[in-house]
């Protein structure tokens, strides 16, 4: 599988100069399985220009969203596909306690929010809750798991042909739990990460950020890194960019995660648009 | 290399958080009703610390704390309310006497609800407790 990121933006789409290197697309990751299958992780506004890079519709789109906060979902209304009548479009997403994702997400597609109901989209989504077991999408498995984030939020695992992609963009695994010492069945969203090839994750705040903002449902890198350490995750790549981090502070911020790694055997870099992960 | 310990859900493992920042004795049992969790204030009514304890089957636990009500007869697994909350899912009080890690018999009220995030679907239970032999010499 390949997998290209289109938006590593938190909360914000945040474009301008100051965020040209990392991007100011906010979270979508595009993954291109060996079959052909298309699975879209997350619909933020990365997924517009995604869609019109493609040159014609796929005849199938999984698209796999993490949880129904703006970030997540603002593109899907500008995604080319999703108006093309012709394609097969499923949409999965976290289980809630009362209603279902359909009725969660008809509200963002109807007035005073946008003039078109979801119920008239010429794709006629078909509205997916995630399964508690691991399931296939094309030749990928794919595994779901609630993760520590405000309201109902699930990460993701792909795996093909041995390599494995963990998708935790908006995750606070330290909130309540030292990640350096707490037995790590009690850690959220690991067993998603375990041994990923890459792991894509939420390193949005600096510690100094994180103090002020516990419970907002992200992490500090300082909880990325450690994070990804007791996963045993080979590559970490910091996901869901500050809308106020430019360029040269998130450098700075690598930094600083590179300094906390107690291994070297982890790589650590910036997410950014355009990066691609191939398997 | 990865720590290869079992994964809780993400529902206890909130109920983890939540409880063991209490001053009220609590314990979590999953939907096995395995006890994977008891905070520090339970530790002095149940006769034994978690860390000492550890995970205990659902079995286990209710036989170690030979429960009884109020008469003296034995309470199955099945009408504790633990056993209740997780196995019927639906939330429960009584009195009882256990018997403590420290061979103490004590008497105690207990409250458990399940942990339910949709209808159902059980992933475990809380119990809330308190002494009521402690109760009386206050």
């Amino acid at each position: 599988m390949r997998a290209t990121i289109w938006g590593s933006r938190g909360t914000l789409a945040s474009p301008g100069r100051e965020t040209v290197r990392y991007g100011g697309q906010t979270s979508c990751i595009a993954v291109e399985l060996s079959d052909g299958s298309l699975v879209i992780l997350d619909a933020g506004t990365g997924i517009r220009p995604f869609g019109m890079s493609l040159g014609a519709s796929p005849p199938r789109v999984d698209l796999l969203i993490t949880h129904l906060h703006t970030d997540h979902i603002e593109g899907l209304r500008f995604f080319t596909p999703f108006w093309d009548p012709s394609v097969e479009f499923r949409i999965w997403g976290p289980p809630a306690p009362l209603r279902t994702l359909e009725q969660r997400l008809a509200p963002f597609f109807a007035p005073p929010y946008f003039p078109v109901h979801l119920r008239n989209v010429p794709s006629r989504p078909t509205f997916l809750e995630v399964p508690m077991q691991p399931w296939t999408i094309g030749s990928a498995t794919i595994t779901a798991e609630l993760i520590k984030h405000p309201g109902p939020s699930v990460g993701y695992r792909i795996e093909e042909g041995g390599g494995a992609l963990a998708y935790l963009p908006d995750h606070e695994p330290g909130l309540g739990a030292d990640l350096t010492s707490i037995e790590a069945g009690w850690i959220s969203g690991l067993s998603l990460a375990r041994d990923a090839d890459v792991l894509v994750h939420d390193g949005q705040y600096t510690s100094a950020e994180y103090e002020v903002r516990v419970g907002w449902g992200h992490s500090s890198t300082f909880d990325a890194v450690t994070f990804a350490e007791r996963a045993g995750a080979h590559r970490l790549a910091l996901f869901h960019h500050d809308p106020f981090h430019g360029d040269d502070q998130l450098e700075g911020m690598l930094a600083s995660a590179r300094q906390l790694a107690s291994t070297p055997a982890l790589d650590i870099e910036l997410a950014y648009e355009g990066q691609t992960f191939a398997f | 290399m990865s720590d290869e310990s079992t994964q809780h859900n993400l529902i206890l493992i909130l109920a983890r958080d939540l409880t063991s920042r209490l001053a009220n004795p609590a314990a979590v049992v999953d939907a096995e009703g395995t006890l994977v969790y008891f905070n520090e204030a339970a530790e002095p009514i149940l006769g034994l610390t978690y860390a000492e304890a550890g995970e205990l089957r659902a079995g286990e636990w209710a036989a170690q704390m030979d429960p009884k009500d109020p008469t003296g007869d034995p309470i199955p697994l099945e009408e504790l309310p633990l056993g209740v909350a997780f196995g019927q899912g639906r939330p429960t009080h009584r009195a009882l006497t256990i018997t403590g890690g420290d061979g103490v018999v004590r008497d105690i009220e207990s409250t458990a609800i399940p942990l339910c995030p949709r209808e159902g679907l059980i992933l475990g239970a809380v119990a809330l407790f308190w002494e009521r032999s402690r109760e009386a010499e206050r």
